[in-house]
């Protein structure tokens, strides 16, 4: 090509030219003094030095070392905000570094919305840490107890003296604190924050917009092969694996440059331009041995949970259901069934290894690269220790899609082939070979008395844990296929926090059945909100179905049993936002072609309160729904920055309703049939509500996590608003034009 | 034989085999970042570009289809538009990528070559577009996280500040 003579036409080379990171050499940068890790530990830097968290520069600016990644939610903007407000400088004065294994502090994975509410405190307190010190040093050059001083854009200046100041640059530029972080440093009081509560700019996003952000998919490193995994489209069951028949690398012999990657039943190509790897991986003559272990229908998939030996635990049990359920009124028992969904990141999961005989640098997009690591340590053979782990972001996965995986294949494949390799999924290897959001299948049963006041609520859920075998290990390392422990994390569990938490029940009862083993089931892991979305489409609906039996409208009768002020706030904050009129469900059912309604619901994750409006449009003749409006509410403590909350709720409804009404992950015995857009649809464009997202706001608290907490909501008033439109329920999700058509017949409406 | 066409308003030649999807040559061979890889099958949108001012897939377009063609990427959008309007120097930024910004719409971004690269195009064929319009002319760009609200209201934005003759 002729070489471009113009800046800003090729930005790559600009970026290079400035200096850049983009095209990034495999030599790491030596350490500061400051972040060497400490010994005895493995490679994450000590989190009780401050040295750890802050650095402050000779500009007089800071860098905040931050353990949790930026997935494109807007938590890196909202957490430097934190660590400015508490330093007293701009955000202008703040930056962080990439996240990387023995850099940056092991804050744990990013998940369960915890960078706000378990990363923020910490970045807090390490922030208010460094401003002690600061002061500290200050009170010695200028002479005044730490008492007179104050401090404004990193200027410290003697209280009524602005003249006497000295910059936190000139006090400790680039040098080392030295001192313990005891986390007992005053903090600010929330009242007197300029920083924290307000709407900042997103720092990614102009880069983002002008297309110069730097995606995992942008990174290249000198001498890189590309590579892409070899697999049959769609997986099959977890427990199986996969096996190898045959190979035939003479199918790829007329693609230059390509050749074939075999570590045991990992199979892989590697070329040198990247069409040439896409060509030989769709090329490439593989016999599979794949086992008709799936279940045939995902009626058969929830008949399989239902009928597999289960371990039953009993999460919560207050009162005696049994005998309060005899007394009530009005009891309402329904089943729901819940399908598996993918994490379908825009753009698939992609990683780059360099792998030599003593070390390995791997970069992917992974949500705790410090367990990334663990999981390559193994794969490879290597001490982790020798391994270091980067992070590049991806496209939004909202959860654990196989971004270990594809580290892992491109790791296995430099490896093999002892040259850097750069692994992208396809589509298919994305959305067939995802860690899914594991179905689930419940009974619940609720009753009131003749006030419509709750008696009793009893919820059976049943669901199998997650997977905690990547494939690549599977395929290449032989590790056996291993679920997480029995009890799990609260996140894979039927909880009281999204089954009942937001009514006042004086007999609750909440059973998980767990199916074990995961045979003839397939991968799972976390997804955006887990098992929130199943849990209020069916404990919502009965609360609905209990409100008409009481003939009441919806809104009111989640009022008179609603559970203390938090949820009261967010329920009355969305139904003032829709300009919701009271009014008995279905009261407006009509015989019309398309039909109207609206449903209100409550739900939300591990804390943080969640309520939801959708207003909804249902064709009869064609089964189709269309989520007009929806208004959703969200408290969740101290809101750092409500800009992003907003936006958060904005796509919380949008997913809600995606997956509520398009999203499931189709399967044959053999293996999962939805691997693309057209098999996997997502809601669109044309079809996206207007959204109004309303905050509730709760500076006192600790902040509580807004990540995914009005998805389930959002569902459940979807749910809802359908049987206001047509007075007829559905049991299943999602509410394809199939399955609407189906329950409107059956009812006699179509 | 290299093949020889128009990006960004400068001429290049490119070695790649000529069945070669636009996009890894745009991505590899000429080091851009605005398309990038979403699918592969032209059903997400993550890779467009402008082929002669229309909106194009680059993942299913053979280099060969579009020898002697002027392609336009996210990162030539602002000189494409300034050519459009006869504006003496482009702006920083294109009017659509100015009002993404301002509007805060983006989330994880990787969507967003393809909705400001075909957002542009709507705008450059329909000053004032009406919602239905855009929900139209967009629903051919999917976006995982759900910013086409946001998106909707970034497109009105640079309706405006285009009518009002700024930049």
């Amino acid at each position: 090509m002729s070489e471009p003579t113009t800046p800003g036409a090729f930005p790559r080379r600009d970026f290079l030219k400035a200096g850049g990171a983009l095209m990034v050499g495999f030599a790491i940068g030596v350490p500061v003094a400051a972040q060497q890790p400490a010994a005895g530990l493995p490679g994450a830097p000590d989190p009780n030095r401050l040295d750890t968290w802050v650095a402050i520069h000779s500009d007089n600016t800071a860098t905040i070392f931050i353990g949790f990644v930026e997935l494109g939610q807007g938590n890196s903007t909202a957490l430097l905000q934190i660590a400015a407000e508490e330093l007293d400088l701009e955000m202008s004065q703040v930056k962080t570094e990439r996240v990387e294994t023995g850099k940056t502090p092991n804050q744990g994975g990013t998940v369960a919305s915890a960078s706000i509410s378990r990363g923020g405190p910490q970045i807090r307190l390490a922030a208010a840490e460094a401003r002690q010190a600061l002061l500290g040093l200050a009170s010695v050059r200028l002479g005044v107890p730490p008492e007179r001083l104050m401090v404004s854009r990193g200027v410290v200046s003697v209280v009524g003296e602005a003249s006497t100041s000295v910059t936190y640059g000139a006090l400790i530029g680039d040098r080392r604190f030295d001192v313990t972080y005891t986390g007992e440093a005053p903090l600010k009081d929330y009242r007197s924050y300029t920083v924290v509560g307000t709407s900042v700019p997103r720092h990614d996003i102009p880069a983002k917009a002008r297309g110069t952000y730097v995606y995992m998919h942008h990174v290249r490193v000198p001498g890189m092969l590309h590579g892409r995994i070899v697999r049959p489209r769609g997986q099959g069951a977890y427990a199986d694996g996969l096996r190898v028949v045959s190979v035939d690398p003479s199918s790829i012999d007329g693609i230059r440059g390509a050749r074939v990657v075999r570590r045991r039943d990992f199979i892989g190509v590697v070329a040198t331009d990247e069409w040439g790897a896409v060509r030989a991986a769709q090329q490439l003559k593989v016999v599979w041995d794949t086992p008709a272990s799936l279940p045939a229908t995902p009626a058969a998939l929830f008949e399989r949970m239902r009928s597999s030996p289960t371990i039953d635990r009993v999460a919560h049990d207050v009162g005696d259901t049994t005998a309060a359920f005899p007394t009530a009124a009005h009891v309402v028992a329904r089943r729901y069934d819940a399908p598996y969904q993918a994490h379908a990141p825009f753009g698939p999961n992609c990683a780059i290894a360099d792998v030599k005989g003593e070390s390995a640098v791997v970069m992917c997009s992974s949500q705790n690269v410090y367990l990334s690591r663990t999981k390559l340590a193994d794969v490879l053979q290597m001490p982790e220790q020798q391994i270091t782990v980067q992070y590049y972001e991806g496209a939004g996965a909202f959860g654990h899609a196989p971004y270990n995986d594809a580290a892992q294949a491109a790791a296995v494949m430099s490896q093999e082939v002892a040259a850097p390799v750069r692994v992208q999924f396809m589509r298919w290897d994305e959305i067939g070979w995802d860690n899914y959001g594991p179905a689930h299948t419940s009974d619940v049963k609720i009753a009131t008395d003749a006030n419509g006041k709750f008696v009793a609520y009893e919820y059976h859920g049943w669901q199998h844990t997650w997977s905690q075998t990547d494939t690549t290990a599977q395929l290449a390392a032989g590790r056996p296929p291993t679920e997480s422990a029995t009890e799990g994390t609260r996140a894979q569990l039927v909880s009281t926090f999204n089954a009942g938490d937001m009514h006042v029940l004086p007999n609750w009862r909440i059973v998980n059945h767990r199916v074990p083993g995961m045979k003839g089931f397939l991968k799972g892991q976390s997804l955006r909100s887990p098992l929130d979305i199943a849990i209020s489409f069916g404990s919502e609906q009965v609360v609905d179905e209990l409100a008409y039996l009481a003939n009441m409208d919806p809104y009111l009768f989640r009022r008179q049993n609603i559970n203390g002020d938090r949820w009261l706030a967010v329920l009355t904050a969305v139904a003032e936002a829709a300009k919701w009129a009271p009014r008995r469900a279905g009261a407006n059912v009509s015989s019309a072609r398309v039909v109207t309604g609206r449903g209100i619901a409550l739900g939300t994750h591990l804390a943080s309160y969640g309520a939801a409006v959708a207003e909804i449009e249902v064709d009869t003749q064609t089964g189709v729904i269309v989520a007009k409006r929806m208004y959703g509410a969200i408290e969740a403590g101290q809101i750092v920055n409500p800009g992003i909350v907003e936006s958060q709720i904005t796509g919380m409804l949008i997913q809600a309703a995606s997956r509520v009404l398009k999203e499931e992950v189709t399967f044959s015995p053999t293996g999962v049939t939805s691997v693309d857009w057209v098999s996997y649809p997502i809601l669109r464009f044309a079809e996206a509500p207007e959204v109004t997202a309303v905050i509730v706001r709760r500076q006192d608290q600790p902040s509580t996590g807004a990540g995914e907490e009005a998805v389930a909501a959002g569902a459940a008033a979807i749910a809802n608003a359908f049987f206001d439109a047509t007075g007829v329920r559905l049991q299943e999700f999602p509410m394809t034009p199939a399955r609407v058509l189906a329950a409107l017949k059956k009812e006699g409406r179509a | 034989m290299p093949t020889t066409l128009t990006v960004n308003r400068r001429v290049v030649e490119v070695e790649a085999a000529p069945d070669t999807p636009l996009l890894y040559v745009l991505m590899n061979d000429l080091e851009l970042q605005g398309p990038r890889f979403g699918c592969g099958l032209a059903q997400c949108g993550s890779c467009s570009v402008l082929v002669d001012g229309v909106e194009t897939r680059s993942c299913v377009t053979p280099l060969e289809r579009v020898a002697g063609k002027s392609i336009t990427t996210l990162e030539g959008l602002s000189a494409w538009y300034a050519q459009q309007k006869k504006l003496a120097t482009a702006p920083d930024l294109h009017p659509l990528q100015q009002a993404v910004i301002d509007e805060q719409a983006i989330q994880c971004g990787y969507c967003y070559n393809g909705l400001i690269v075909k957002g542009a195009e709507l705008l450059s064929q329909n000053a004032q577009p009406t919602d239905q319009q855009i929900r139209t002319a967009m629903n051919g760009h999917l976006c995982r996280c759900g910013t086409y609200p946001r998106m909707m209201k970034a497109i009105q934005r640079a309706a405006r500040t285009m009518a009002g003759g700024a930049a």
